[in-house]
């Protein structure tokens, strides 16, 4: 269905006549014209629709203009807070019958969690490069294991693009749909296609001399990544941000999260096939970037609202932090259990597990392991490439 | 409810007469909906009552109640219509024995089977072949479950409310059907297909509302246990649960202990019944780690009636 099919679909019978009709129809649009300035996506269907139901409500009553606007305009409840403190303002400064000035944009500021202590800094710090790298002949082969942190702008550039030929293909499981099936013979979890039969009886003159069955067929898993954006994982987090969408542009079924002091869900953001415009969106969707982690909390927060309620539920879960945690990692580890429970596979990325000595030291990383199907390294390209074949496994 | 538009307060009012209390935004939410004959998306916690709004709706307006529950892998053969293969089958065997078969010929019996009398409708085409009767009400319950190609062909039915069968022709709504989709957010449903409908965002609802639904779902519990009873349900949702309890689960909370005879919260009553309101048994103790005697205590509180 395209765009044009529902702009004034419903219009032939609405009720816009005139002057209260178009006072309605002045409002909805400067309205929709201040959401707009704050970022929200509003289609002009929608204003059309929110025109139409103050022609109907009336514009006078505050609460019916309200819940008119709220019905018609917003689609996520994600984007009530910021709706109703849009509201209150066009609402408070609209003088009867003027029609607000367009700049009348409500700016959000950002808020930047900045309690974070030195002290995690240390142990982000790169190790240097590698040594045996420099015996390698191809630049790109270099890149490919160079750890992230030790990327200028340039290689962090052409890593991105390596990244972006990475493909998630992720394991299959069996679907409930049912497809041809090509045996001919009944067998396993096979069932007699009817229609494939009748169909070849009729061209036998009505005798179903063969037989058809259907069989179940197969589905990718939906995979699930979960990015923690703290102040620790500052020299990885905008490289492995480019692999996670490349996994949510490349195929169906992702889900992408960041981890920070909240939960963001960034997977609209990153949809974008345009990498660049795809990694700001996301970049200015999260509040917290670089700030601390609560990890306990954030994955609390996610098994509540998305996870157990079936996000999670037989999908693969891949978490790419440090583990640094400055929650209790009691709650952390319970979260963990009740995530596991749920979850096909949980796969936890660190890009610190290549330190020379690094030992799971960080508690939040102690407390989750234990809840962990697999543990790999993410601090290269070719640890990356390592992990899209442990989900493909 | 008092400073409402007249045509909400009706809507409202007819919904609480049917056994549903709406509150102001959700009441113009349908009010909108029936209106501009716009599908109407309901999303919220589980058990916030989406279902139900599409329910008292049918006992309302008297349409009939048709509805499509969405599951991964449903397809156009469990949500709009399917040909009886079995009877088919049965039907060229009776032509094959009374010798018809050879008189007709291939074309004419294949014509024959793809008969009205063959079909079998499913919800999509129930909601959408004439019918007499006031316009039926389409629930699309869990759209969240369905896969993304469904979606897209929802989008198609819903836009036109027409439906073709190639061996048929096209099916067409001369009342098109009231439709209610929901979904608890597994995922996010389409924006294509969200910009279709109109949408609420369904909140549990005000203490005092609460107290209102218990009262008019069950009415043979005494007011001072249902206030003790919803504040409980407060109290339990603010203690940060797996699943903190909807107002389905008030409901049968209550139900359970008007059946158990109860007049009034006890440390004792609660912890039997509470496997109702709660149903993982990590929040059944976390609840007790609280200290049910401390719950009950606040209900008591808050239940008080004012004044």
């Amino acid at each position: 269905m395209t765009e044009t099919a529902d702009t004034g679909h419903d219009r032939a019978d609405g009720p816009l006549d005139g002057g209260a009709g178009a006072a309605a129809e002045r409002l909805a649009v400067a309205f929709a014209r201040i959401l707009r300035g704050g970022g929200l996506s509003v289609p002009l269907g929608s204003v059309l629709t929110f025109g139409e139901a103050l022609g109907d409500l009336g514009v006078e009553d505050r609460n019916a203009v309200y819940w008119a606007a709220r019905t018609t305009l917003v689609r996520r409840p994600e984007d009530i807070p910021f709706f109703d403190r849009a509201f209150a303002v066009f609402w408070e400064q609209r003088a009867p019958g003027a029609e607000p000035a367009p700049d009348d944009v409500v700016h959000l500021t950002l808020a930047v969690d900045t309690d974070e202590g030195d002290d995690q800094q240390g142990e982000a710090e790169p190790a240097g490069d590698d040594p045996t790298l420099t015996l390698r002949f191809s630049a790109v082969e270099t890149l490919r294991q160079k750890d992230f942190a030790a990327y200028s702008r340039d290689e962090l550039r052409q890593a991105q693009q390596l990244m972006a030929d990475l493909r998630l293909t992720g394991s299959r499981r069996r679907s409930r749909r049912l497809v041809k099936s090509k045996i001919e013979r009944r067998s396993g979890q096979a069932r007699p296609d009817l229609r494939r039969t009748v169909h070849a009886a009729l061209r036998a003159g009505g005798e179903p001399i063969s037989q058809r069955y259907r069989e179940p067929g197969e589905r990718l898993r939906r995979l699930v990544l979960l990015l923690d954006v703290s102040g620790s994982m500052e020299p990885y987090a905008r490289a492995l941000l480019r692999f996670v969408q490349a996994a949510v542009a490349g195929r169906q079924r992702v889900e992408a999260f960041a981890l920070g002091t909240r939960l963001t869900r960034v997977t609209r953001e990153l949809s974008s096939r345009d990498p660049d415009r795809a990694l700001a969106q996301a970049a200015g969707q999260v509040q917290d970037w670089s700030g601390g982690t609560r990890l306990g909390d954030c994955l609390r927060q996610f098994n509540d609202r998305w996870g157990v309620r079936g996000m999670a539920r037989g999908a693969i879960v891949v978490i790419l932090s440090d583990g640094w945690d400055r929650g209790e990692p009691e709650v952390l580890a319970e979260q963990m259990v009740r995530l596991q429970r749920v979850a096909y596979k949980v796969v936890w990325v660190n890009p610190l597990k290549v330190t020379p000595g690094y030992a799971p030291l960080a508690r939040g990383m102690a407390a989750a392991l234990p809840h962990v199907d697999d543990f790999v390294e993410g601090h290269s390209v070719m640890a990356l490439e390592e992990l899209a074949e442990v989900i493909s496994r | 409810m008092t400073s409402a538009p007249p045509a909400v307060r009706n809507v409202a009012e007819a919904l609480a007469r049917h056994g549903y209390l709406p509150d102001e935004g959700l009441a113009t939410a349908v009010y909108l909906a029936m209106k501009l004959r716009r599908p109407l998306l309901l999303e919220g916690e589980a058990g916030v009552g989406k279902t139900e709004v599409a329910k008292v709706l049918a006992r309302w307006t008297d349409g009939e109640l048709i509805r499509l529950q969405c599951y991964e892998g449903i397809d156009v053969g469990q949500a709009v219509y399917e040909w009886d293969y079995s009877r088919q089958l049965l039907h060229l065997r009776a032509a094959e024995a009374s010798g018809e078969a050879a008189d007709a010929g291939t074309e004419a019996l294949e014509h024959e089977l793809y008969n009205e009398r063959f079909l079998v409708k499913r919800a999509l085409l129930q909601a959408i072949a004439p019918a007499d009767g006031p316009s039926p009400i389409l629930l699309i319950d869990e759209v969240d479950r369905a896969d993304d190609e469904f979606e897209a062909f929802l989008l198609e039915v819903l836009s036109d409310f027409q439906i073709t069968i190639p061996e048929l022709g096209t099916f067409r709504a001369e009342r098109p059907p009231f439709v209610i989709l929901t979904s608890n957010r597994t995922r996010d449903v389409h924006d294509a297909l969200k910009r279709r409908c109109l949408y609420h965002w369904v909140e549990h609802p005000s203490f005092e509302r609460e107290v209102a639904i218990v009262r008019l779902r069950v009415p043979e519990v005494q007011e001072g246990l249902a206030r003790q009873v919803a504040a409980a349900v407060e109290a339990m949702r603010g203690l940060q649960l797996y699943k903190p309890p909807g107002v389905a689960e008030t409901i049968d909370w209550a139900a359970a202990l008007g059946v158990l005879g109860t007049s009034e919260l006890s440390e004792a009553t609660v912890a039997s019944t509470l496997g109702t309101v709660l149903k993982y048994r990590e929040d059944q103790e976390r609840v007790r780690q609280h200290g049910v005697a401390d719950l009950v205590k606040q209900a008591f509180e808050r239940g008080l009636l004012p004044g």
